[in-house]
């Protein structure tokens, strides 16, 4: 059968706070177990939680970012759950009253399809600590520094209905929250995670399938795989008539698989009710629309504007905009350069190459946008050619100094001198008679082919120093004789 | 409206709580009374009325982002019965 896939996703970001949601811990990733703690986060009796206003400030300004209504009045309440991790036996969250409502994105694919992805809401919340089921003589660690970090839960509609489409979502909603600076968007510290709900029905059908959710994929390579895989294994029962148990599931990198989690019947009657201890959070359309100028220039405006200003197309300017960094980054090197295709085909080719080979990001490039500009000016003032500056390039990233001194140290500065290069192609065609010959006797479609055999030659000779666009035209009219 | 005794130790299981038949039979009696005379409330009519979240008519009072608290590790591991490596120690639980 044909069977239609139907995604919503929540994604919990990290918002990147100095101090807890609650209480004037300290928020971290890495420090000493338990010494970011504080009597409200431990749950001890009688302590009382105080509302960070700094991420009051960043919920609002990511409801502005995806066109939400915001919550003029929002309100605490409490989900009760018993785990060691949560001492308090519920969790500080928002459940009637969230403090972003209905928004939207436009999600761009890889193909250049655009869809509309609806996000029923935004939540704020705290995070639980952290369980160490290693071995303490049979026992579990509680690292409770987690406990009351501030968490925006983003739920979307069920609209997703591929797995591309997810990832293109995801990588939408990380580069959002990034570029407002309210996330670090450092999924492998667990900073983004995000819970998949999927289901199955026949192309067609109205009603929705049974769903499972797969909890904590924390990166984007993980959430198409385990979508992949899930939608496997729903597809599978299904066509041999089986039933889909509503169940949460964990996917498991390793083995590429989704396994069920054992969890009880009622693991989710969580008895919502408002939390006594925070008053409801009220809003003045001041405040609101003070934070809406504040909001920088945005994923898909600044792609709209690479295209416009820098004649980059779609594609391009898409990718470079993808990141805030990595555009700055083009952007700064690029005002010394003025020649964006240039810039954007370094950008996105030889540094971003370098940086996954290296498993970096932008920010920690070795080369500065500035010192990547200066190596870009000499390809575009014929100082060296494309292939020599890979060179140049690779050197920079080793710290052996700026592209000119990389330069003149090695000596790599092209040949445009004709005269030089004339007399080198002379000696070329005179080592190598029998081949000129044979070009000479070739219809025009063969020479075409033929040439590069003698424009191979100039470049040995030269070291790749000989400037293409001049040897060139020299060669065919020498060939001619 | 009225509970059986199943709800109430549904409930009691949630809240962590171990009633012996007796209180059950108890709990189920006094439960179903609230019950009743939420029942009774319901009669009023609520149209066009916000539910309330605080009886206090006062909003949220905020607080600067700023790290105001100390490690106070060894003062809280104190108050655990069983601690290792910096962390507090419980009963093996498993997903």
């Amino acid at each position: 059968m044909n069977w239609e896939v139907v995604i919503g996703l929540e994604i919990h970001t990290q918002l990147s706070t100095k101090s807890k949601l609650f209480s004037g811990a300290a928020v971290g990733f890495g420090a000493e177990p338990n010494t970011q703690t504080t009597l409200v986060d431990l749950g001890m009796p009688g302590a009382l939680p105080v509302f960070n206003k700094e991420a009051l400030r960043m919920a609002v300004m990511f409801g502005h970012a995806i066109n939400a209504e915001i919550g003029m009045t929002s309100v605490f309440a409490r989900k009760n759950y018993f785990y060691p991790d949560l001492p308090k036996g519920y969790q500080t969250s928002q459940m009637d009253h969230p403090i972003v409502g209905k928004g939207y994105l436009d999600v761009t694919l890889d193909d250049g399809t655009t869809s509309r992805v609806g996000i029923t809401r935004a939540h704020l919340e705290e995070d639980a600590g952290k369980s160490l089921h290693e071995d303490f003589h049979g026992m579990t660690g509680i690292d409770l520094n987690r406990s009351s970090t501030p968490l925006l839960e983003i739920v979307s509609e069920p609209d997703i209905r591929s797995a591309k489409e997810a990832v293109a979502y995801v990588k939408m909603i990380h580069s959002i929250v990034t570029y407002l600076g309210i996330c670090d968007g450092n999924m492998a510290e667990g900073s983004m995670r995000c819970d998949i709900n999927l289901s199955l029905r026949p192309k067609g059908q109205k009603e929705y399938g049974t769903r499972t959710e797969i909890k904590n994929v924390n990166s984007f390579r993980f959430i198409e795989k385990a979508i992949y895989t899930e939608i496997e294994r729903q597809s599978d029962i299904l066509e041999d008539g089986g039933k889909i148990v509503q169940e949460t599931r964990l996917y498991d990198p390793e083995k590429n698989e989704t396994r069920s989690m054992r969890s009880k019947e009622d693991a989710n009657d969580y008895r919502y009710f408002p939390c006594p201890d925070l008053l409801p959070i009220e809003l003045t359309e001041a405040y609101v629309e003070e934070i809406r100028q504040t909001l920088p220039e945005l994923p898909s405006q600044k792609a709209a504007r690479f295209q416009s200003e820098y004649k980059l197309s779609e594609y391009d300017a898409h990718v470079l905009s993808s990141s805030r960094a990595m555009a700055d980054y083009f952007e700064t090197a690029n005002k010394q350069v003025k020649d964006a295709k240039l810039t954007a085909n370094w950008v996105m080719g030889e540094l971003s190459k370098t940086l996954n080979q290296e498993q970096l990001e932008i920010a920690q490039s070795t080369v500065s946008a500035e010192a990547f500009g200066e190596l870009l000016i000499r390809i575009k003032d014929n100082t060296i050619n494309g292939k020599t500056a890979k060179d140049v390039f690779q050197a920079m990233w080793l710290g052996e100094g700026s592209a000119d001194q990389i330069i003149d140290a090695k000596g790599l500065k092209q040949v445009t001198d004709t005269g030089a290069i004339e007399s080198m192609i002379q000696t070329i065609l005179d080592a190598n008679q029998a081949q000129v010959e044979q070009y000479r006797a070739a219809d025009e479609d063969k020479q075409k082919k033929m040439i590069g055999f003698f424009v191979g030659q100039v470049m040995k000779a030269s070291q790749g120093k000989a400037n293409p666009g001049i040897v060139n035209p020299i060669l065919a009219k020498m060939l001619k004789g | 409206m009225s509970i059986d005794k199943q709800d109430v130790q549904k409930i009691a299981h949630l809240a962590r709580l171990a009633l012996t038949e007796a209180d059950a039979e108890q709990y189920q009696q006094s439960l179903s009374s609230v019950l009743s005379l939420v029942e009774q409330m319901q009669s009023v009519n609520t149209d066009g009325i916000e539910p309330l979240s605080n009886p206090l008519e006062m909003t949220q009072r905020l607080r600067d982002d700023v790290v105001t608290e100390d490690n106070r590790r060894d003062d809280f591991l104190v108050n655990a019965p069983q601690t290792e490596a910096g962390l507090f120690l419980v009963p093996k639980v498993i997903d």
